[in-house]
This record gives C-alpha cells, structure tokens and sequence, in this order.
C-alpha cells in the first residue's frame, strides 16, 4: 500500500519551496534528502545533540525532532543561508574559522544557527552566557574552548558589520 | 619574500566550505540510493530458530531482504582478524549477517533494502525471528567465571594471554624495603564520533568496477577488504572516504560488516546503495573500548624510587576479535610512561563478553595504563608521606638517558626505545603553570572556609607515528597550482592545511596554491590510515620528501633554463631565482612546461612545451632515468615509533553536601617535537581533553546483566557539553623527534590519555582518601564518603592532615 503524501510549503533561506511528502517525514530529512540542502547535519535522531538545528521563524529548532509538514507555511534558516549577502562568510561563520572553532566540521551547521539566533537577542554576550548559550550542542572534537570564542568573535564581527 | 609557513597557526583551508554546509559527509551523497535498514539481535546470547519476512513482502517500495543464508563465496566466511597476534590464540570473529548465533545485542541478522530508509525500517519491523536465548556472559567477573561461554569452543572465554617481562620484579618487590597492592579499575566507554558510521556503493556494470565511500580512517584498507570479498581485482574497486564527521578510533575498525554487505548488495542489485548508522546502531553495533581491571604490586624504597613494578590486568573485548589485542598491549607496554623501574612484569587476560567489540578509541590503552602506574605513584607518595611530584621526579627518565630502551615489545611488534623528551622541564613547566607549590595554602584556606578542594597531576608517554609507513605525493601543475595526495584519511585533524604548510615551506611556493587530498584511493593507493597519532608524523614526512624531491628536479631544470649551478637557486614565492639575483628568475609554472615535452599545443604553456619549440636536438626529449611531469612520489617507514610525552594538572573541588565534581583549572603541558601548526595541535588537545574529562566523570556504557545496553542514546549516555569542560590552559615544550626528516611527534591522542588519572587524583586529594576506580559520578563519591566514614575506604596521609 502507497503512502499518503501531503503538500507542503515553506520558506528556505530566502526562497519559496515546496514539496508533497509523507506526514511522518522528518524536517531534516526533507530539507536534506528532498531539497537537497545537506549542510544540516543529522547526529542523534533525538533531539539531542543539536547538529540538525535550523532556525524557524527566527528561532533556533531540531529539525529532526520536527515533521516536515508541521513547519508548512514556515520560514526557515539552514547553515547554507547564513553567509552575507554578497556570498562572503557570515559573522558566525567567519568566526568560526578565525578561532579555529571547527575540526570534522560535522556539528558545526548546528552550533552556527544556535549561536546566530542567540546573538540576534544578545548582540554582546559576556563568556559565561556565551558558554550557556551553546550548552546544548553537542561537540566531540573540539572542547568547546574555540567555540566559545567563537561566539564573542562573532559578536564582535557582527557589532563591526553595523558601523556606518 | 618567503613567508613561513611551517609552525605558523594558519588558519584551515577547510573551514570555509564546511562552516558554509558545503561538506560532503557520507549521507550527504548518493541522493537516489536504494537504502538500507538492518535486523539486529535484541539478545545477548541466543540461538536464531527461525527467519519469517513474509509480513514485510508486501511493503511498498521494498527492494530486498537477505539473511545469511543468501551469502556466497567469501562472503559467507567470517569477517577477517584483521591484526593477528601469536598471544591471541582463540581469536574469534563473526559474520556479516549473523549465522546461527548471535553473540552481542545489536549483532545484524537481517539486511533490508528499501527506496528509502523509512520504508527498509517499516519493513525490518515486520520480520518476526525466533531465538533460543542463553544467559550471557556480562563483564570480567562473569568472564572469568566462564560459568557460561561466548563461544562454544572457547571454554574458558580467554582470547589472549600474554606476559612481557622486564628484569625480575617479583623478586625485586620482594627484596623492596616497601610494598603496596592496589586494585584498579576503567569502565567503558566509546568514541562516539557525532557522525556514524556510513557506506554507500555504486556498482558500474559496465566497467565491472565498484565505487565505494565509507565513514572510514582507513580508503585503503576498506578497499582491500571489500576486493577480496567480492572477489573482485583490486584495480577495480575504488574507495574514498568523504568529510568524515570524526573517527576518535572506531572508524579504523575494518571492514565493518556494512563495508563489505553494501558493496555486495549494491553489485546484486546494479544499483546504487546506502546504509547510513543511526545512533542506536552505532551504540550496540560499533565498537567500545576501556574496560579493564589491574591488579599492581609494586616495591620500592625510602626515596620513592621504584624497584619492581607487577601488573596484572583483565581486559573485555565484547564478543569477538577482530582487530585483535591491540588495546591491551598498549597498556601493558606505555603503561611504564616517563618511569624506569628497575623491573618489570606485566600479564593481561583478554575475555569474551557478549557485549560489542572492543577496539581502539583514542588513547587506545593508554588511558587505563597511565591511571594505573600514576596511580602507583600517588600510593607511593601517600605511602611514604612525600609530595606527588618528588616521586615522579625520582622515578623520571632523564634527557641525558634518551634514547632509553624500556626492553619491551611494542604495539607494532618493534622495540619499545623513547627517542627523546624531557620529562624534569615538563614537570617544571607544569607545577609553574598549576601553581602547585602554593596550593597547599591555598587549600589550608579552602578547608577554613569549608570548601574542598584538590591538586592532581599526571604523566603519559605516547608512542606516535607507528608504522609500517605512508606516502606522499607533489606535482606542480603548468598553471603553478600544487597537487598534494596521501592514502591516510582526514576526520577533522587539518591535514588539507597541515600538510600544505610543509609543501608550502619545502617547495618554496605560496600555500595559496597548494591543494591537498586524503583518504582517496584514485589519487594515491598505498596507505595505512589515520590512527595512533600517526597521520602528521607518517604522511607529513613522506610529502615534505616528496615536495624534496620535487625541488631538486625544479632546481635542476633551472638550472639548464638559467645556465647556472643549481646550488645558487631558490625558489622563493613559486619562483626559481638565483641567489641574491632575484631578476634571474623561472617560475615553477613554467618549470613544469619544461619537464614535460608535448606533441599537441592544446593551450598557450603546451604550444611552449611542444618537442618542437624546446629541447636539444642531440637527446631524445626525455633523458634517460627522467619521467615526464614536475611531480614526485615518496615514503616515510620509520624503524620505530616516536614518543611524544605529556603531563596535566588539575584544581577540583568537591561539594561538600552533594558532591558534586567541578574542575576550577587545568593545565597541559605537552611535547610532541616540532608543530606544524600550533592553533591545530591546542585544537586537538582541547577535544582530547573534553574526552578525557568524560571519561574520568560522565561516560560509562551501562550494561545489564541480560546484556542490554540501557544508555544507548545522547540522552542517557552523559557526553560533556560546554557547561562541563574547563577552560584548557596549553604550554608546549618542543623537543625535536630525531627520527624524523621534520622532527616531529604525533599529537593526536594525547589530550585524552591522562583524563581518569588526573582527576583521581585531584579528587582523592579533595577528599583524603584512595579513588580506586573511574569513572567517579557524584553519586559514587558521596557513597564512598559514607564508605570512608565506615572504616571501608583507607584514609591518606592528605586525609589525616585534614583531621
């Protein structure tokens, strides 16, 4: 017996997508495997390490703990549409590759949209609260030490990129 | 202008694609795969009476459903003991479906083949199998009682024994003025790659060739292994490993069954397939490692200074054996670290378990070696009331004393010899950096306000660099663009910067232009992998020759070119000059038209390379003993390891209602010989640190005694967050490998190696008395402080002072 497949429509990075898909099939998946757009990585299926987390509606989420079809009509975020505008690393991005906050890179789309929706509220983290705010994430390779500098330096990225 | 690029922090050519989600990980390819999902035993023991699959026929979208029975040729054979060893004497591996018997939960019984993974699952779901179940063998006790069997034909579940000794230090602990007996223990724990484990196989009919990826640390050998069960030449199977979303050890493990069942399904079914593990799969069907229990007598005298040092331990290997006994033998042989006891004993019991395989996870033995004899050390100090680092210093191998021979055998069946290191300015290094001659005042004033707190340190030697040997590959292309190849792998270390950093300086040209690939066997076929802190020291040495080599012929060319000696050039920015004439110059580029003579003039360099525009007429346009191409290849095989060294130190304090640990500092002070790259080798202590620290106080495998692993997820197995690790202070001593043309020493493992010893001791020193056994969690301490209270845990001298 065929699956039932249902209509769905959401924002990605800036563009209107859609696609008909079963009602189990998870948001990472659909973004990944039917938009083809892989940056979002898939580390635990439970919600638990972070690695698939996209930004929906402004606001950092597990895309694997998500149905695609629940998100219809959403705007989403993934790691690929977080660089500038004019194709140049974004601020998260550019610091994470200054502050050596990456090694396998694997975790690193997830941490990328958490610490982006976090700056967005705190523009001007202090070390402690940089540190909570990637608490939930999972990393194996790094210790977090250069994530957390990261996130200052993304802060710092950010703040100059508002100079006139 | 040459800038320099060696033991430069350059940042990683890497990061831009994958901080943009332009990484390709193995679930990232084969878009259209026919996807995989497998049965796996939910028992620890049993027999398999029966495979029903009818209910899952009629799921839409189904491809396959195979079992054993549908093996042929090779494929039903077991899966090969990779590192066969003369001490393993009942080596036992298993299938790649399970035949008969299952011996671990998580053991695949079933492939399924499916349009998508949730269909394959659907249909795993639907497949009812009938066991008989026998009572498992759960953990050493059980193994040693042999009361029940893992294998039929092993009636004792003993895999190994083995006993190297050195002197002899029965007699000597004997004769010793003083003797202590500890008994000491590591529970297991994993690597825990954030990415799984993954394969995916395209067969090309055509061509009778496979194309293979794997989530591997090693092309070479997955390619190996999957030629000679499909029986296929091996020129026509081709494996690369893509962006590898970390290793830490247990993607050396090869091949893994899904290695060789995803190729053979995807030949059966001329089309392409994946299978890509999911985190439940990679806990009970990867592999763990760690588990061991040591027994230590040691003897010694009034200084502290170690006569006879006797070591037993038992090691669980889970239910089969197929990368054989490495782990165990690197604990009894870098157990000794920094130390030179007069004598030696070491004996290790390796046992079946129905749990999953044991392999190396990085550090690989080490960490239960070094928790052993650092262990020893802070018995010894507590024993005679001298300070922990007094004994360490009495015992050091002095710099005077390298090469130092420690008459053992080592992992890669080659004499244990320490090349260099200078363990006395390590230690200086790191008591300035802890501030441990002042915390003992510091902690009087702690105690004063209630609070407790404690000092630890602890010292590992590594062996790096193990051979047998890896290559390296340079060709400078006519557009200036130099290609780099070696066969190991990349999951993360930097090799992409590292590596170009060493062709950048040997060759004299801009790292801008160096483009380096791993991991793929197309660009280079002989290889071992990427393990064992050995990626830098191997391929590092074996590019920098070949870029050697690369240089001479370039000098030599301009040398014609330039009508003059080859000794007055060099190459500068990518350009060939003579010294101190920089006007007379060649560009490498162009150097690499010239090594070339072409018969078609397809773009501007070719029509200058034609045989028709260059050359003397006399000679034929390539000399005799020449090769075409400005490009080189070249192998680095070591006659032994190097040995990189290291100690950390650590502040903690415990609560003293909850008892709750928290690390207030933590220092590494490590030597692995010349950096490359510093920001690179902080980085890799950094991670093997935070490992370190969850294994010494969050991460243990939980089994029952049905043998069901009860933590198998992120939310029950406690791996650290940020909130968990402490800020990581790095002091690097440089002390150059002579065994090596770049001098130096892997880095990899090291952060990791001291964890459980260093927070046992720090710990026991919070509490004032002995922590036998690691991983702590705050429960186990409060128990042992009522254990403490009740005369069952032994008190030190650290505790009586406290009274």
């Amino acid at each position: 017996m065929s699956e039932k497949h249902i209509d769905v429509s959401m924002t990605v990075n800036g563009f209107p997508r859609s696609g008909s898909v079963p009602a189990r099939r998870l948001l990472s998946d659909f973004l990944r495997h039917d938009l083809q757009l892989t940056g979002t990585h898939v580390g635990c299926e439970h919600g638990v390490c972070g690695a698939c987390t996209v930004l929906l509606n402004g606001k950092a989420v597990r895309s694997c703990l998500l149905f695609a079809v629940s998100v219809d009509g959403g705007e989403i975020v993934t790691v690929e549409g977080l660089a500038n505008q004019d194709g140049s690393l974004g601020p998260v991005q550019q610091a994470f590759h200054e502050c050596h906050g990456l090694q396998c890179g694997f975790c690193t789309p997830g941490f990328i949209t958490t610490i982006s929706a976090f700056l967005d509220e705190h523009p001007n983290p202090t070390e402690g609260q940089a540190r909570e705010a990637i608490a939930g994430n999972l990393c194996r390779c790094t210790g977090y030490q250069n994530i957390i500098k990261s996130v200052l330096r993304a802060a710092e990225i950010r703040n100059e990129m508002m100079q006139p | 202008m040459t800038t320099r690029t060696f033991g430069e922090p350059i940042l990683r050519r890497e990061d831009p694609r994958l901080v943009r989600g332009d990484g390709r990980y193995l679930d990232d390819l084969g878009q259209g795969a026919y996807e995989v999902a497998f049965l796996r035993s939910p028992h620890a023991s049993a027999r398999i009476l029966e495979i029903d699959a009818s209910a899952a026929i009629s799921v839409d979208g189904l491809i396959a459903i195979y079992t054993y029975e549908d093996l042929e040729g090779r494929m039903a054979e077991r899966l090969p003991l990779l590192i066969p060893h003369p001490s393993l004497t009942a080596g036992r591996t298993g299938y790649s479906l399970a035949k008969e018997y299952v011996r671990h939960v998580g053991e695949a019984i079933v492939m399924v083949v499916a349009s998508n993974r949730y269909i394959a699952e659907d249909a795993v779901g639907l497949i009812e199998v009938s066991y008989e179940i026998f009572p498992p063998v759960v953990g050493i006790e059980s193994a040693r009682a042999a009361d029940h069997l893992v294998h039929a034909d092993v009636s004792d579940n003993i895999s190994a024994h083995m006993i190297q000794e050195v002197g002899d230090a029965r007699s000597e602990i004997a004769n010793s003025k003083h003797q202590i007996v500890l008994d000491l223990e590591i529970e297991r724990s994993a690597s825990m790659p954030l990415e799984g484990k993954g394969v995916y196989a395209v067969w090309d009919s055509d061509a009778k060739e496979m194309r293979l990826w794997s989530s591997t640390q090693t092309s070479t050998g997955v390619r190996a292994a999957v030629a000679a069960k499909l029986n296929l030449p091996l020129q026509k199977v081709e494996c690369t490993a893509p962006d590898v979303g970390g290793g830490f050890g247990v993607k050396i493990m090869h091949p893994w069954p899904e290695e060789v069942l995803i190729p053979w399904a995807a030949q059966i079914l001329n089309h392409p397939v994946k299978w890509t593990e999911d985190r439940r799969e990679h806990f009970i069907s990867s592999a763990h490692e760690r588990q061991q229990s040591h027994h230590v007598e040691v003897g010694f005298d009034d200084d502290g200074r170690i006569a006879g040092l006797d070591v037993t331990f038992f090691h669980d290997n889970g239910s089969y054996t197929p990368y054989g006994i490495i782990v165990p033998i690197i604990t009894s042989t870098q157990l000794l670290g920094p130390y030179k006891p007069s004598s030696y004993r070491v004996e290790f019991t390796s046992l079946y378990t129905n749990t999953v395989i044991v392999t190396p996870y990085r550090g690989a033995g080490r960490p239960q070696g070094v928790f052993a004899m650092e262990r020893t050390i802070d018995a010894i100090a507590n024993y005679l009331g001298m300070s922990r680092d007094k004994v360490r210093d009495v015992n050091f191998i002095q710099p005077g004393e390298m090469p130092y021979d420690q008459h053992l055998t080592f992992q890669d069946g080659r004499p244990l010899i320490y090349d260099s290191g200078d363990y006395p300015a390590s230690m200086a290094m790191l008591k300035k950096m802890i501030g441990w001659d002042d915390f003992e005042e510091y902690q009087q004033l702690a105690r004063l306000s209630g609070r407790k707190v404690g000092i630890g340190m602890a010292c590992y030697v590594e062996g790096t660099g193990v051979g047998p040997y890896e290559g390296g590959f340079v060709q400078v292309e006519t557009s200036g663009r130099v290609n780099v190849s070696t066969g190991l792998t990349s999951q993360g270390q930097g090799h992409q910067t590292a590596f170009a950093q060493i062709v950048s300086e040997e060759l004299g040209v801009p790292i801008e232009d160096v483009f380096v690939e791993t991991g793929d066997t197309r660009r280079f076929a002989y290889a071992v992998g990427t393990f064992a802190s050995r990626a830098a020291v191997m391929s590092g040495n074996a590019i920098a020759l070949a870029a050697r080599s690369v240089r001479e012929k370039a000098l030599r060319i301009a040398g014609d070119a330039l009508e003059c000696d080859p000794r007055d050039l060099e190459i500068i920015g990518g350009v060939v000059q003579v010294k101190g004439d920089p006007t007379n110059c060649i560009p490498l580029k162009t150097i690499a038209v010239l090594s070339n003579p072409l018969r078609y003039a397809f773009d501007e360099s070719a029509q200058a390379a034609t045989q028709f525009a260059v050359g003397d007429t006399s000679k034929p346009p390539i000399l005799e003993g020449e090769e075409p191409g400005l490009e080189s290849r070249d192998y680095y095989s070591p006659l032994q390891s190097t040995f990189a060294s290291g100690m950390h130190a650590a502040i903690v304090e415990t609560d003293p209602e909850t008892a709750e640990i928290k690390i207030l500092k933590y220092v590494v002070v490590h030597d692995c010989g010349r950096l490359i790259n510093p920001m690179i080798v902080e980085g890799q202590i950094h991670g093997g640190v935070a490992q370190g620290v969850g294994g010494a106080l969050y991460e243990r495998m939980e089994y029952d005694e049905n043998g069901q692993l009860l933590n198998a997820s992120f939310m029950d197995f406690l791996m650290p967050y940020a909130t968990e690790v402490p800020f990581i202070e790095t002091g690097h001593l440089e002390t150059p490998s002579p065994l090596n043309p770049l001098g130096i020493k892997g880095a990899g493992e090291a952060g990791v190696i001291p964890g459980s010893a260093l927070l046992a001791s720090a710990i026991e020193d919070a509490e004032g008395f002995e922590i036998r056994k690691m991983p702590i969690s705050p429960s186990e301490l409060w128990q042992l402080r009522i254990d403490h209270q009740n005369g069952l845990v032994p008190t030190l001298k650290i505790g009586e002072k406290q009274k």
